[in-house]
């Protein structure tokens, strides 16, 4: 009686010390799971789901906080991905957060421009060049489309553009069968 | 000797109709009116035009510079004057614009000065800057740079020359091989020498005898290069299916032929390298097959930017013609109009008719037979790919070596169901791409939130030390001599030595008070008895309105 007991004390106690010994050795850093999420997300920086960018939403997701369908620019396509991640019924893009759009860039109409510098302080990703009372551009391969630089403009010289299609940027179509008129 | 050849595995054998235009030799065609050179050459990179509009320019000048580690120069064909860039659809399936230089030829064609290049003694990197600023692209068709393949010169076994031409209709390689095989043997040697290959393989399909002919003879004198006959079999034309017929090398999915010392070029390229090296010319012209439903059909060396639609009526086009194919009917693409130009990479112009074409079978259901799969010459389960292409399973898709497969057209073309097998492929790998970008540009994005937010947090925490320094530094200050000059300002500085904020005010204060008695306006000397009196008038009315105001302002009034 007595042995058993000791042997079953020795196993949980060495087992108790390797998995302690695991929790500290094999330690993740930061939650993995929020950045899964950030990883689905657009990185558009727009803070259309209510937080200030993409991560804090990410986090927000993780603790049971947000939902999964407040992200415009991520669109059908993400919230489908963060369902698949995240195990959930797939749900329409909430409508109080804004709609989808074609991807677009801010575009600075420079004659317009009076180089205030408000559009550069809102830029998340500092996509915009300028300095105080001189003209300001956009670099576009770096702009989201975040539309954040908009509202602040005072002279409201900034504009969306849609990202139009490209040599580059085309992509085939899905092969369709056309359907023909009958003559 | 004669040399054991290897076969790849698939491959079809569509009817060949060469002979349409294989005894066409080539002519040059007639100067166009218009001149449309695009700055791209392909889907990839574009040149920088570095001319502008109105300009002279003279044959061989070059008037777009490489840019980007794909890039390479492109050149004015013939000499005349720039009257337009801009915007202009490209010989591409989008049919979408690009930016191109309209040059109006004057017919002189006067040659800018050039002269021949000496590769042996400018060393290796400045010739394959030279051949890249000479505009030499792969002329097989996806004219990709040539300096980019000839590397790093080291690790090269053999020199593959593809002179196979496995697409049907199309002859402009078999003219060149017959009409200018001693300027390809010239290229030849050139590509050996840079790639520092040990020996060299050209492959000649055997429905052309007399090129094979032609390239032995130009290649008699060279005991390193073998000219060999390879097997008519559709794609034998493939990179790395000429490499299996030819070495016996598999070259795995996802890895290239370099990595495995064999490296190939296209016989036009090859000559175009001659041109560029011994002539210093760089590449402004290729031979161009036209064929299909034409009454004559011919091969002609046109200028790159010669638009279609000018070559067109040199064949003749029969009149049930009702579209036309750029490249062969297995790979090419129809053209969505016909003003597009002639690019570096168009070896073809076919004429199709319903006849000759019989427009597509309606698509059926994939009955899962594996004819495609016994004909893929790169060794890949098409059905599976059309299947996860169909539904979008693009992971699984990559995962079955999508990147793998050459476009070739055998899946389809053997489909007992019809199914345009290929176009799904051509769907799901650009999906893939855009996909890569839009990840890509993510990350980016996602890093420069991030350095934006530490740059924020930093700064913030920099005028916050800024800050407490400056306060610490004044109240050390006003510590440091209790009693100033001012008694004033020494019993607000006591007063401040409980407060740093007090202190600070207090500094201000009494610079603003120093400044004050030290500043002079400077345009109040010699001043005319009126004028004096004017001053004393305003000072007096403001004195009466306002006791408080600053000297500047005072001054500024009276400048005024």
């Amino acid at each position: 009686m007595l042995t058993a007991l000791l042997i079953m004390t020795g196993i949980a106690l060495i087992l108790g010390a390797a998995l302690g010994y695991a929790s500290i050795r094999f330690k993740v850093e930061g939650d993995p799971l929020v950045e899964k999420i950030d990883a689905i997300l657009p990185q558009t920086q727009c803070g259309q789901c209510g937080y200030p960018g993409c991560k804090p939403y990410a986090e927000a997701i993780a603790n049971g906080e947000a939902d999964i369908n407040q992200c415009p620019p991520g669109g059908e396509e993400g919230i489908r991905a963060l369902a698949d991640l995240l195990g959930r019924e797939f749900k329409p893009l909430s409508e109080e957060h804004g709609v989808e759009k074609p991807k677009s860039v801010a575009y600075i109409d420079e004659q317009t421009c009076i180089g205030c510098t408000l559009c550069i302080q809102a830029c998340p990703v500092d996509a915009i060049v300028g300095a105080a009372k001189q003209m300001h551009t956009v670099v576009d391969p770096l702009c989201t489309g975040c539309e954040l630089c908009v509202a602040p403009c005072p002279v409201d010289c900034i504009t969306m553009e849609p990202i139009g299609e490209t040599i580059e940027n085309w992509k085939w179509k899905y092969p369709v069968i056309e359907i023909r008129k009958a003559q | 000797m004669i040399k054991r050849l290897f076969n790849f595995h698939g491959g079809i054998k569509p009817a060949s109709h060469k002979s349409e235009s294989a005894d066409a030799p080539i002519r040059p065609a007639p100067l166009p009116h218009r001149l449309i050179v695009p700055l791209r050459q392909n889907a990839r990179a574009s040149a920088r035009c570095i001319v502008e509009t109105g300009e002279r320019v003279l044959k061989g000048q070059r008037i777009g510079e490489a840019e980007g580690t794909l890039g390479t120069a492109v050149h004015a064909p013939t000499s005349g004057h720039v009257v337009d860039i801009a915007e202009h659809p490209m010989a591409h399936p989008s049919g979408l614009d690009t930016l191109c230089v309209v040059i109006e030829p004057d017919g002189e064609e006067a040659w800018i000065e050039h002269a021949p290049f000496d590769y042996r003694s400018q060393g290796r990197l400045a010739t394959l800057t030279w051949l890249r600023d000479c505009g030499i692209v792969g002329m097989g068709g996806a004219a990709f740079p040539s300096h980019i393949k000839l590397g790093s010169g080291k690790g090269m076994d053999t020199l593959i020359i593809n002179g196979a031409e496995c697409e049907p209709w199309i002859t402009c390689d078999d003219r060149l091989m017959r009409e200018r095989a001693a300027g390809i043997m010239a290229g030849v040697r050139i590509l050996r020498e840079l790639l520092g290959a040990r020996r060299v393989l050209v492959g000649v399909e055997d429905n052309k005898p007399e090129a094979l002919q032609s390239m032995r003879e130009a290649a008699r004198a060279d005991t390193d290069i073998e000219v060999l006959s390879v097997p008519t079999l559709y794609p034998a034309g493939g990179e790395k299916q000429l490499i299996r017929v030819l070495t016996g090398i598999e070259i795995p999915h996802g890895k290239l032929g370099s990595e495995y010392g064999v490296q190939c070029f296209n016989v036009g390229t090859a000559h175009a390298v001659h041109r560029a090296i011994e002539h210093g010319e760089p590449l402004l012209s290729r031979v161009v097959t036209l064929t299909g439903n034409m009454a004559q059909p011919a091969n002609y060396e046109v200028l790159v930017g010669t638009p279609i639609e000018h070559l067109l009526p040199l064949a003749e086009p029969r009149e049930d013609t009702d579209r036309y194919l750029l490249g062969g009917p297995m790979m090419g693409f129809a053209l969505p109009d016909l003003s597009v130009p002639i690019l570096k990479g168009s070896n073809c112009v076919i004429a199709a008719s319903p006849a000759l074409f019989p427009p597509p079978q309606p698509e059926l259901a994939c009955i899962r037979c594996g004819a495609c799969a016994r004909a893929c010459p790169a060794d890949l389960q098409p059905f599976e790919l059309y299947w996860f292409s169909r539904s979008r399973n693009f992971g699984k898709a990559q995962e079955y070596h999508l990147f793998d497969c050459i476009e070739c057209g055998c899946c389809a073309y053997v489909c007992p169901s019809h199914i345009p097998l290929v176009d799904y492929y051509r769907f799901a790998k650009s999906e893939i791409w855009a996909r890569e970008r839009d990840v890509k540009a993510a990350d980016q994005a996602r890093e420069r939130f991030e350095f934006r937010n530490y740059r924020q947090e930093r700064e913030k925490a920099e005028k916050a030390a800024r800050l407490a320094a400056k306060a610490a530094e004044t109240k050390a200050k006003l510590a440091q001599k209790p009693a100033g000059a001012d008694g004033d300002a020494a019993a607000q500085g006591e007063a401040a030595a409980e407060d740093p904020k007090k202190a600070l005010i207090a500094a201000a204060l009494a610079r603003a008070k120093a400044q004050k008695a030290a500043v002079q306006p400077r345009n109040t000397d010699n001043l005319s008895p009126e004028k004096q009196a004017e001053i004393a008038e305003i000072e007096a009315r403001r004195a009466t309105a306002d006791t408080g105001t600053e000297p500047s302002r005072a001054a500024s009034e009276e400048k005024s």
